[in-house]
């Protein structure tokens, strides 16, 4: 084997390893540690070790009710809305075959764009005044809306999420379906099985798993959308009514300069993430049985 | 169904009849991708439009076109004067770039070697690099904003592109490692018997095979670290080092009601990403589907 000399690994291993370590894993481990103490500054001075009593803050904190609250509904949206249409328009590409190439380019290009200014120009749309909507409405001689207000607000916020990210998904469920050798297709075809049955019994069933990929991808992604909530609705705009668990956590440490309860959240986060994608897993996968 | 699922699975490839003729169905089908398409573009055209506009202009009607009688830079010309829109695209410059090259060379010794060699640990390393992938930036921020506290590196460039970098690296190891482990054996075997040392074996094969990989890598790193909002407003505080998207971001909060600002710098961001979109979108998408589906 040409492989031989072991030195050369540790060299070139080196660098990754060791940043990885030190701006991941220490960190995550520092994290769970802080979660135990009372840190009032970012500067991690006058510890006090309070044991389990962030966690306990939480059981009891309204805010992070309504984070977790509307961090489950943005992603019902999501996994509705950005799969669901992601699913639907990856069927109509591979029906009709031509233009493939242009619609995929025109999709995902939402996805390269800054999710700040995605922000930016969704306020201008809901602007007041000059919003887009709103003038759209006007073309059609109704009363301009107030669009963030606090009944509309998270489903507002939960729009340009969706926008952005459809291309992302229909990119990765169109190559599912190309991944689908023809001949089963062709099959199908002489046994009488055509349009919507041939997309219920061949095409869903083999794409199983690239669908699994995009839940856990939609729902680890909802849980740190952090950009465009804030952007959109800072400091959980109107009244405290849209934080999420992201915005309602960079709150926590940057802004009320809680930096053990901050941690606590940050926890909780990753705790809730690995909870929902073993979920995901273990229900598809009893589908396929 | 399962039975001629499995029956055809084994039989050899046969391409699919690709229907020409043009049926009514295929028409509304196109009518429905088309309206999505406009979904998607609409806003951004909007958008540049209004940037050519006066404040009052967009007030009145903002579907109409610039024409050359209202057409205007003066938003483009505020921006770059008052905001120092300039200075942030140097920022992001040398933050991204940065990120890209470390995450290139670190990246991509490490995936030759997780590629090539077997030694003890192996698994348990690359196992450990793959799963830092599902960490967020919120679990890890605070003890590594600390940490740069401490080492004098909060308001540097360098206190984002340290994090930046360790949170690009997993992805680009999934990447590469896919790839290399790919590469047929013979030519490295050749290489050795003209006497090539392993870093010569690297740099003159395995980099230049891999290129199409260590392309999707790059661009992917350029377009999250150029985006990532939460470390840019976390580390930099200071106006004069902040990069684009966190001086958009205070843009937003401090001129919310100049529209035409507003506009402007919403195009001043995306303009960039579109030309490095539309020229690389090939590396892009398939990069991304690669990595995606496998992983």
């Amino acid at each position: 084997m040409i492989y031989k000399d072991k030195k050369i690994v540790w060299i070139f291993l080196l660098p990754t390893v060791v940043l990885v370590s030190l701006f991941l894993y220490l960190p995550f481990l520092a994290s769970i540690s802080n979660s135990l103490y009372n840190i009032p500054n970012l500067a991690g001075t006058n510890k006090v070790f309070i044991g389990i009593n962030n966690y306990k803050e939480m059981l009891t904190d309204p805010v992070i009710m309504t984070s977790v609250k509307n961090t489950f509904v943005m992603m019902i949206y999501t996994v509705v809305f950005e799969v669901g249409i992601a699913i639907v328009l990856a069927l109509l590409v591979d029906s009709v075959g031509k233009m493939q190439k242009f619609y995929r380019t025109v999709y995902f290009f939402p996805v390269v764009i800054s999710a700040t200014a995605i922000g930016l120009m969704f306020i201008l749309f809901y602007d007041y005044n000059i919003g887009l909507f709103n003038q759209v409405l006007a073309k059609f001689g109704a009363e301009p809306k107030l669009w963030l207000d606090e009944k509309k607000a998270l489903g507002m916020l939960s729009l340009p999420v969706i926008w952005q990210y459809i291309g992302f998904y229909f990119v990765i469920v169109l190559t599912g379906i190309a991944a689908i050798p023809e001949d089963i297709y062709e099959s199908a075809y002489l046994e009488g099985v055509t349009g919507f049955q041939k997309v219920r019994y061949i095409t869903l069933p083999l794409i199983k798993g690239v669908i699994r990929t995009c839940l856990i991808l939609v729902i680890t992604g909802t849980l740190k959308v952090f950009d465009l909530p804030w952007t959109i609705a800072p400091r959980g705009m109107p009244n405290q009514t849209t934080y999420l668990l992201g915005t309602y956590q960079y709150k926590t440490v940057y802004e009320a300069a809680r930096v053990g309860y901050g941690s606590t959240i940050a926890v909780f986060i990753v705790v809730v993430g690995v909870v929902i994608s073993v979920i995901v897993n273990k229900l598809i996968k009893q589908e396929d049985m | 169904m399962d039975a001629i699922v499995k029956k055809y699975k084994i039989n050899g490839k046969a391409a699919r009849p690709i229907n020409t003729k043009i049926t009514p169905s295929k028409v509304i089908i196109h009518a429905i991708l088309g309206c999505w398409s406009l979904l998607t573009i609409f806003p951004l055209i909007w958008v540049v439009n209004n940037s050519f506009k006066e404040r009052t202009l967009i007030l009145q009607d903002s579907f109409s076109l610039v024409n050359p009688t209202n057409f205007t830079m003066d938003n483009y010309i505020t921006a770059f004067s008052r905001m120092n829109i300039g200075g942030a695209y140097v920022n992001s410059l040398i933050i991204s770039c940065s990120v890209v090259i470390g995450v290139m060379c670190f990246g991509g010794l490490g995936a030759y070697v997780l590629a090539r060699y077997k030694f003890p640990g192996r698994n348990f390393i690359y196992g450990a690099l793959i799963s830092a992938v599902l960490f967020p930036a919120f679990a890890t921020i605070v003890p590594v904003f600390m940490a740069l506290y401490k080492l004098d590196l909060v308001n540097k460039h360098l206190g984002v592109i340290l994090p930046q970098l360790a949170g690009n690296l997993p992805f680009a190891i999934i990447i590469l490692v896919g790839f290399m482990e790919a590469i047929p054996l013979e030519l490295e075997e050749a290489a050795v018997v003209e006497g090539c040392n392993p870093l010569q074996i690297f740099t003159k094969i395995i980099v230049p095979i891999s290129k199409p990989s260590f392309a999707t890598v790059a661009i992917f790193t350029f377009l999250w670290s150029y985006n990532d909002l939460f470390m840019q407003m976390t580390i930099i505080r200071k106006n004069e080092y902040l990069p684009i998207s966190a001086l958009l971001n205070k843009i937003s909060s401090q001129y919310g009601t100049d529209y035409g600002l507003m506009n402007a710098s919403v195009a001043l961001v995306i303009i960039p990403v579109l030309i490095v979109y539309l020229v690389l979108q090939k590396y892009i998408i398939k990069g991304l589907t690669a990595g995606a589906v496998k992983g």
